[in-house]
């Protein structure tokens, strides 16, 4: 009996073992092959020089993208002008923008389209707010770490711990019942005798919704912002108060400018996940009582209620609408260099 | 937050020469002391309670029976405590255990968060200090290419791992030979991340002092190793708020492991394992508490581990006004 | 030998981050699942002789995809450890909560499983029109007269057999408390106007949050299957198998005066203000709350019944007994018209094939065997075969029991659950979305149903 025990035990640290010594030989390989390359590559000298670095640096990331992202945005594409139905149909035939035109005169998913317009501006903006209001307060705090863990921790948890935490916040049980959602609880205590039933009221129900989101992103937004805000020394900081800003001013003149360009990092990117997220709506609500959005809509047509053409012309629909962020960020970036 | 009114900015306004600021160690001093307003971190404590508060309430229920969790409230934890670790024992010790599972996902989210770094900040340095035609509209690429939701990839990218790329009929580019081993989910993250992963490091990378690496093209290194002895060094504390968050969205990921994560449940990550002891009919929810709570352990020891990078002053004195 | 491979592997994984196109030289193709021998059919001997048909593929291993989780899967898992140990097959089986949406993208990327467990006649059918589903082997085809002609028609696919069912869960039961019946002087119903007139009579005697009837269609991704199933049992009960088949076929809309009456049945049944929801609240909460704890307040004398399936059982609390003098009790939900015979609405999985390895046929034509059924049986209750000729006598928990005896009986009316073998448009789609819509925002029936009609694909 315990002779089993013992070879059990040591077939379970040498698998473990054997697992990590895996990764643990990737990662090693990885950077062995680069240091090769890069040791080979920097004898080369003079008109070699540059195009060879480019390639080596440029090369990785671009076969990979183009791999896993453009081949099959490209596939995506060529789906949403069929009539595929589910994955693997046999039989599919053309039929030019007949999605897209479903998709821009379907009253529910014009509505989902105005929701999913309604999140790219709310969640972003407070969020990154929020954040920054940490990240700011917390910059020369002694014991910064613990209220930056405490924000933090909602990004740790995934999508699904996220839907379980807060069904104790919004879970609705009749006044005349002990509570079991949190949020209910409160409101009676301040004297709303008859709260609604928070997550099938629109159009509460979607800003609640959002609110979990804003959770999760403010800790991202802060740490980000937090090591930018490190980057700027305390002698421009000391100066500036020499110069008798303080407080707000301080904020607003110093800090801020100098973190510009991450603010606008950090603030497109919690777009873009916010236009691409699904998982909250999805496992919350479902998409029901009015708070779907499109990246949730797009996900369901396309694996789960077979209808990939037009699950895929929403795809594209999210793709394009994100051209407007890249244009601005274009343009930043341009006016960045020319200061340069 | 007034620091009109604080003392110690008056006194050092009085006490220092306007023309010659404080410099190194007392000027970090100087400022630590005005920041550290008690309201500043009265407010901040404020914020991370109420961010806190709905996971306390999971951590609180991880501890309760199922029907309690069902019929009342958190809160009456305590007004009437029910103390259980059921829950617990069922996760570590269900099907196995759940030691196996955390290495897995050890095996997976190290080198999908180390290969993507080298990667990208690579990619980013080249798009920013090696101009050349074109290199603007390759890094808007990778920017747009972000929306690109992964769902769209699981099949066209498992084709590839499968039987390699084929267009019309004809092999471009045969199969990596990885298809069921923990390989094809490391290539798989590590493509997911790098639209992001680019997008930040090259916005970090864009605003390191042209200075330095001017002074360093003079002194004849080459673009390579001015990549790895000046830029790499200096992008600390970027690569490690990204690295943060590889690491979570690859330790939280289930979709792209069970995808690409073979058929043997002896290679699942903790992810996968959680989602299977919840049960058929999702007859045992409670679970999600104490497996949740189990594990966020790692990723918050990972970010505590590497906070210690947002060094500050990092390019002290060169950085432009 | 293993550790070489996987190095083969990372270094291929390697080559291909480090080098622009055309890295690596295709190399090892990593593992396969059907590597080893087979080798000739030694004969079994002793106590495994029973899995002499069986014999003959001894070191493969069959990989099998479904969405069966744990504690489940590990019954199924000893279920068949006793083959696997005799004939060295194994049996290698991964379970996923998102199965539905997992299984296509699998096949479609060319890394299907051996075999998949389908709960859905309407996903089978989508698989076998993609072209990758296998012919089932001529043992499997033998044994198809194990089901009653209804099971089968639901494991094929234009009047092809492709897989065999597998277990199967009873839907048409009515969960409740024996000892508040018996306190209460309540008898269990057994016509739908008993139970109408049974649960006019508990409103009157109840107080406070308490209600005859509690409900929760609750179910996170899937919010509104249960109130399918509701819609189900009215149809069926009411108008019998041949609406019920062209409703799943569309020939009968939702639309249809037949159908808009089956849901004014559960307009005044279950959303009737008078009877629901006990122990939570109003109408309305039957949308939110999770259909796990939905018969919750049984326990608590708050709510006198709840219609739910026979897997319901796994979600009452430890140490809830379960018996016709227990705590909780099911009877069989009576029929709408009388003249309706026994109205059976059931559930199950199907097994279906991805690859025709001679291992793999092996082990499917084990599954469709009652040998298998039986050793399944013996493991764990809360598990019921379809297959006819499995003995009656093993099943020792009470549900089952009752469920065998529904599920078994040639003089049934059964019918499989509509909305798992309407396209997924609809079955997984706008009718969950139209219940949810009915009960939590006080929708008319004649929009839900309009609404449903429209999603129907062409």
């Amino acid at each position: 009996m315990s002779a089993t025990y013992v070879s059990l035990a040591s077939s379970v640290a040498g698998q473990a073992a054997t697992t990590l010594l895996g990764a643990v030989e990737a990662v090693l390989g990885f950077v062995a092959i680069l240091a090769i390359v890069f040791f080979v590559a920097g004898r080369a000298t003079g008109r070699l020089e540059k195009p060879l670095a480019v390639i080596i640096c440029l090369g990785p990331a671009l076969f990979l993208v183009a791999l896993g992202l453009v081949i099959p945005a490209i596939t995506t594409i060529n789906n949403s002008l069929t009539n595929q139905q589910f994955l693997g149909q046999q039989k599919t035939k053309k039929v030019g923008l007949k999605n897209y035109v479903f998709a821009f005169t379907d009253p529910y998913t014009q509505q989902t389209i105005v929701r999913t317009v309604l999140w790219l501006v709310i969640v972003p903006a407070v969020a990154v707010g929020v954040g920054l209001l940490v990240a700011l307060l917390v910059d020369r705090m002694k014991y910064a770490s613990i209220p930056k863990t405490m924000v933090f921790l909602p990004t740790a948890i995934s999508f699904v711990g996220a839907a379980v935490i807060w069904s104790y916040v919004y879970n609705y049980v009749t006044p005349s019942q002990p509570q079991t959602g949190l949020l209910s609880q409160v409101v009676i205590k301040l004297g709303w005798s008859n709260p609604p039933n928070w997550l099938i009221t629109p159009p509460l129900n979607t800003f609640l919704e959002m609110v979990i989101m804003i959770w999760i992103q403010a800790g991202f937004a802060m740490v980000v912002l937090g090591a930018a805000l490190k980057a700027i020394p305390d002698e421009v900081i000391e100066s500036a108060r020499m110069d008798g800003a303080s407080g707000f001013r301080l904020f607003r003149t110093i800090q801020v400018p100098m973190i510009r360009n991450t603010l606008v990092v950090v603030l497109t990117t919690v777009m873009i996940t916010t236009l691409k997220v699904f998982d909250i709506v999805f496992t919350i609500n479902n998409g029901n009582f009015k708070t779907d959005v499109l990246a949730r809509q797009m996900y369901a047509d396309m694996f789960v209620t077979s209808q990939v053409a037009r699950g895929s012309a929403l795809a594209v629909i999210l793709f394009l609408a994100v051209l407007p962020l890249v244009l601005y960020n274009v343009r930043q970036l341009r006016r960045e260099r020319e200061i340069r | 937050m007034s620091a009109t009114t604080d003392p110690m900015s008056a006194t050092s306004a009085t006490s220092t020469d306007v023309k010659k600021p404080l410099t190194g160690p007392a000027a970090t001093r100087a400022v630590r002391t005005a920041f550290s307003s008690p309201t500043a971190s009265i407010v901040a404590i404020a914020i991370g309670v109420l961010w806190t508060i709905p996971t306390f309430g999971l951590f609180i229920n991880s501890f309760r029976s199922k029907s309690d969790a069902a019929t009342s409230g958190w809160w009456m934890f305590f007004v009437h405590p029910s103390f259980s670790l059921d829950g617990y024992r069922q996760v570590l010790t269900g099907q196995g255990g759940l030691f196996i599972p955390l290495v897995n996902s050890l095996a997976i989210t190290i080198p999908a968060t180390i290969i993507p770094i080298f990667v990208a900040s690579m990619a980013g340095y080249a798009l920013a200090w090696m101009r050349f035609r074109g290199s603007d509209a390759i890094f808007f690429t990778f920017f747009a290419l972000q929306v690109v939701p992964l769902q769209m990839a699981l099949v066209p990218l498992q084709q590839y791992y499968v039987h390699g790329l084929r267009i019309a009929g004809i092999t471009v580019l045969p199969s990596p030979g990885v298809n069921g081993t923990l390989a094809q989910i490391w290539l798989s993250h590590t493509m997911f991340s790098l639209p992001l992963a680019v997008f930040l490091l090259h916005n970090f990378i864009a605003q390191l002092p042209g200075s330095l690496i001017e002074a360093a093209r003079v002194d004849g290194a080459s673009h390579l190793r001015i990549f790895r002895s000046v830029v790499l060094p200096l992008s600390m504390p970027a690569i490690a708020s990204f690295s943060i968050f590889q690491f979570l969205w690859v330790w939280n990921d289930l979709l792209v492991a069970k995808t690409f994560g073979g058929s043997n449940p002896a290679l699942q990550p903790v992810t996968a394992r959680m989602q299977s002891l919840t049960g058929s009919y999702g007859s045992h929810l409670e679970l999600l508490a104490p497996a949740g709570f189990l594990t966020i352990v790692v990723p918050v020891i990972v970010f505590l581990a590497l906070q210690r990078y947002f060094v500050r002053g990092l390019l002290a004195g060169s950085v432009k006004g | 030998m293993k550790r070489n491979a996987r190095f083969a592997a990372v270094a291929a994984g390697v080559a291909a981050l480090a080098t622009v196109a055309g890295c690596s030289s295709g190399g090892s193709s990593g593992t396969s699942s059907s590597a080893g021998g087979g080798g000739s059919a030694a004969a079994l001997t002793g106590d495994c002789a029973k899995y002499q048909d069986y014999a003959g593929h001894s070191g493969k291993t069959v990989t099998m995809f479904g969405s069966i989780l744990s504690p489940e899967s590990d019954s199924l898992n000893s279920s068949w450890a006793d083959f696997s140990k005799c004939t060295g097959i194994t049996i290698q089986y991964t379970g996923s909560n998102t199965f539905e949406s997992d299984l296509p993208v699998k096949v479609n990327g060319g890394n299907a499983p051996n075999l998949a467990i389908i709960p859905q006649p309407g996903l089978l059918a989508q698989m076998v029109a993609t072209g990758a589903v296998k012919d089932p082997p001529a043992g499997t085809v033998k044994n198809e007269d194990n089901w009653n002609a209804a099971w089968k028609g639901y494991g094929s696919v234009d009047g092809k057999f492709y897989a065999a069912p597998m277990s199967a869960n009873m839907k048409s039961l009515v969960w409740y408390s024996p000892k508040y019946f018996k306190d209460n002087g309540f008898t269990v119903p057994t016509t739908w106007a008993d139970m109408m007139s049974l649960s006019d009579q508990m409103a009157g005697k109840m107080t406070g949050a308490a209600k005859p009837w509690c409900g929760g269609i609750g179910s996170g991704t899937a919010s509104g299957w249960p109130a399918t199933d509701w819609l189900e049992e009215v149809v069926l009960g009411k108008y019998g198998g041949q609406v019920y088949d062209d409703w799943i076929s569309h020939k009968v809309k939702f639309s249809d005066p037949q159908i808009q009456d089956a849901m004014k049945v559960i307009t005044d049944w279950l959303q009737n203000p008078k009877w629901v929801n006990g122990g939570v609240g109003d109408v309305k909460t039957i949308a939110t709350t999770t259909f796990q704890n939905a018969g919750l307040p049984i326990l608590k004398n708050e709510c006198g019944m709840l219609q739910q399936a026979s897997f319901y059982e796994a979600q009452w609390p430890k140490g809830t007994k379960v018996g016709p003098d227990g705590d909780v009790f099911a009877f069989k939900l009576p029929a709408v018209d009388p003249s309706i015979k026994t109205p059976v609405e059931g559930g199950g999985e199907f097994v279906t094939a991805f690859s025709d390895d001679p291992a793999v046929q092996a082990v499917q034509n084990y599954l469709s065997s009652p040998q298998w059924a039986e050793s399944r049986i013996k493991v764990a209750p809360g598990w019921v075969s379809a297959n006819e000729k499995v003995d009656q006598s093993l099943y020792t928990d009470p549900i089952d029991q009752l469920s065998a005896k529904y599920l078994a009986d040639p003089s049934a009316t059964f019918r499989f659950d509509a909305s798992d073998a309407m396209p997924a448009a609809v079955g997984a789609g706008a009718e969950w979305t139209g219940m949810v819509d009915w009960f939590g925002s006080g929708k008319s029936s004649a929009d839900v149903a309009k609404a449903i009609d429209a999603a129907w694909p062409s």
